[in-house]
């Protein structure tokens, strides 16, 4: 009877339990291998697709509206990691509808659209708001929350991607000083003007450490000083490693940056130029 | 876990930030759901009682069933002139044993709810003095109702009165039933009423509710139209997206629903005070429910709807204008 207590079942079984659980967590753990393996490989032949194709990369892209309008027609387009490039034309070139396909607002009528080496056509719903994750946006309009201040516009970024509140207290105001607002956290967005509108747009964007920041007409509402400032701010986003595409008018801006140029006319790219000017294809 | 407390929270904050942004709007929807629910609550109250008062008008339905005996005076039986002419076919006059057999398998009817014998004499007593007034008893020396044992069944349901009467009548012992037919279809066809009625009312009530609530966060929607594209172009999810406004809806449903239901508590109380102090005999015959009994089947119902109606009217609006 004594040999039937606590201690008896201890000294009996636990080992073997522990046996049994050792095995059962060697195969668990086997299986944790086998799914990081996999990843790891997937991750490895992302980044040699990125450093073989480029960070964008577009395949034969072509996107036609439901009305039968081609805004886009077979685009083949590859930018690499770290590339700073403009892309120009006038208005209906296709620029806006290019913005979309690489947001993944729209998908391609025919085609592949590459960011960071996913397909954006084979996305799943579920699927596109960490594909956007990667991707930083700056808007003509600066599209900022008016009923709230400088912190909380940028914090906002960070708030719906779930980062801790710790978290974001350092990381807001660190942001805020790479765009030149660290005095400002505390200002509402109708005192500022329009180029710390836009830094605050710009640090909205950034505040994730986005790979790629695609900034639509980011000087468009700016005067000349200003839309100098936030060119030097987005130089020096992209010495950082970030990959910039700017889409713009602003002839002056290009011609003086010296960057890639992309040039597109009634959907088609017209010229691709390294160190490049604003050309107007007839 | 710490991330998905943090999401939460910010979604509840949202929710209330969403109904203060939109203050006006969001009074609006709960002054609607109010009313609803108000509306919803009142008729509620009124059919309860009166289906209670039916039920008590009911439960006062019965039917008398007399047995043929050796001390009938008349027979209806066609042909027959004169009593003396006839005679009960062998069998037709039940023996006491007979009786209360009689009385076990009425009792055992589905459609019954009690059953009361009531002997020539009880019947005598208590008519006697109906008709004849206190000295009824002078002039006759024996029973006149001699031999007229009867069984007063009292029915379950009223709409089952005829099936009863028919098996009954098919007793070769029952001379005669005394049922009023049209008292049993009257109530029958004003249990169905009221629950055609309620039904239809409640349900075109919870549709403008609904359609109503889900213009208040549409409303919302085109006004935060601006943040919703900020947040999808940063990369959040559907679920944070829509949440806030989910939230919205369920607030702005709960208290929707809270308010008409103190309101309507105090009222109920009020009213039946006033009617039993201005009507004391009418109330003590139909009696109306007690206010706990009322409520305590409309508070959770009327919360319940509040949220749901918020719940559905947002989810309507987030699914038609946020394809994120």
């Amino acid at each position: 009877m004594e040999l039937a207590g606590p201690p008896f079942r201890l000294i009996r079984w636990e080992p073997v339990s522990l046996c049994l659980r050792c095995i059962r967590e060697t195969k668990n753990i086997e299986r944790i291998r086998e799914v990081m393996s996999k990843k790891e490989e997937q991750e490895r032949e992302r980044q040699e697709f990125i450093e073989e194709k480029g960070i964008i990369y577009l395949e034969n892209v072509s996107k036609t509206y439901s009305a039968g309008v081609a805004a886009v027609s077979d685009v083949n387009l590859s930018i690499k990691k770290g590339e700073f490039v403009f892309i120009v034309g006038e208005n209906g070139a296709g620029k806006s509808t290019l913005f979309k396909l690489l947001l993944r607002e729209l998908k391609a009528s025919e085609g592949s659209v590459y960011v960071m080496g996913q397909d954006a056509g084979k996305l799943r719903h579920y699927q596109i708001p960490k594909y956007r994750r990667q991707i930083g946006v700056v808007f003509q309009d600066f599209r900022l929350l008016t009923d709230r201040n400088v912190y909380e516009n940028v914090a906002f970024a960070q708030r719906i991607l779930e980062v801790p509140t710790e978290e974001i207290r350092k990381n807001v105001p660190t942001i805020l000083a790479t765009v030149g607002l660290a005095g400002k956290y505390k200002a509402k967005i109708r005192e500022l003007s329009g180029g710390e509108q836009q830094r605050v747009a710009l640090a909205r964007a950034l505040i994730n450490q986005p790979a790629i920041l695609l900034a639509d007409e980011p000087t468009g509402n700016l005067d000349p000083q200003n839309a100098w400032g936030i060119m030097e701010l987005l130089e020096e986003i992209n010495a950082q490693g970030t990959t910039v595409i700017m889409i713009t008018h602003n002839r002056e801006i290009v011609n003086s940056m010296r960057k890639r140029v992309i040039a597109l006319k009634k959907g088609v790219i017209v010229s691709d130029q390294e160190d490049g000017e604003y050309v107007e294809e007839d | 876990m710490l991330r998905k407390i943090n999401s939460l929270v910010y979604v509840f904050r949202q929710g209330i930030a969403n109904i203060m942004r939109n203050k006006l709007f969001s009074l609006a929807s709960v002054a609607t759901i109010t009313a609803c629910l108000f509306l919803f609550g009142a008729f509620y109250a009124i059919v309860t009682n009166f289906r209670h008062m039916v039920m008590k008008a009911e439960e006062g339905v019965s039917v008398t069933v007399f047995f043929h005996s050796e001390y009938d005076l008349c027979y209806l039986t066609e042909g027959v002139e004169h009593w003396e002419d006839y005679t009960h076919p062998e069998g037709m006059i039940p023996s006491d044993v007979r009786l209360k057999e009689i009385g076990t398998e009425i009792a055992a009817r589905p459609e019954v709810s009690e059953v009361k014998f009531i002997s020539d004499d009880e019947a005598w007593a208590t008519f006697g003095p109906e008709y004849f007034g206190p000295d009824y008893a002078v002039g006759y020396e024996d029973n006149p109702l001699r031999g007229e044992n009867s069984y007063e069944v009292f029915l379950s349901d009223v709409s089952l009165q005829n099936d009863l009467v028919t098996w009954l009548n098919s007793l070769p012992e029952v001379r005669k039933v005394n049922a009023d037919e049209s008292t049993a279809t009257t109530l029958t066809g004003t249990n169905l009423i009221i629950a055609y009625v309620s039904a239809g009312v409640i349900a075109l009530l919870f549709a403008v509710s609904i359609f109503l609530i889900s213009n208040t966060v549409a409303t919302g929607i085109a006004i935060r139209a601006q943040e919703i594209s900020i947040m999808k172009y940063i990369g959040a999810t559907d679920f944070l997206v829509r949440s806030p406004f989910v939230i919205e809806g369920m607030i702005i449903g709960l208290f929707g629903a809270g308010i008409p239901l103190i309101a309507m508590f105090h009222m109920y109380q009020y009213a039946s005070d006033y009617l039993v102090k201005r009507f004391p005999m009418l109330m003590t015959r139909l009696g109306l429910l007690p206010v706990e009994t009322i409520f305590s089947f409309l508070t959770p119902v009327c919360l319940l709807l509040g949220v749901g109606i918020g719940f559905l009217g947002s989810m309507f609006s987030v699914r038609k204008h946020l394809r994120v």
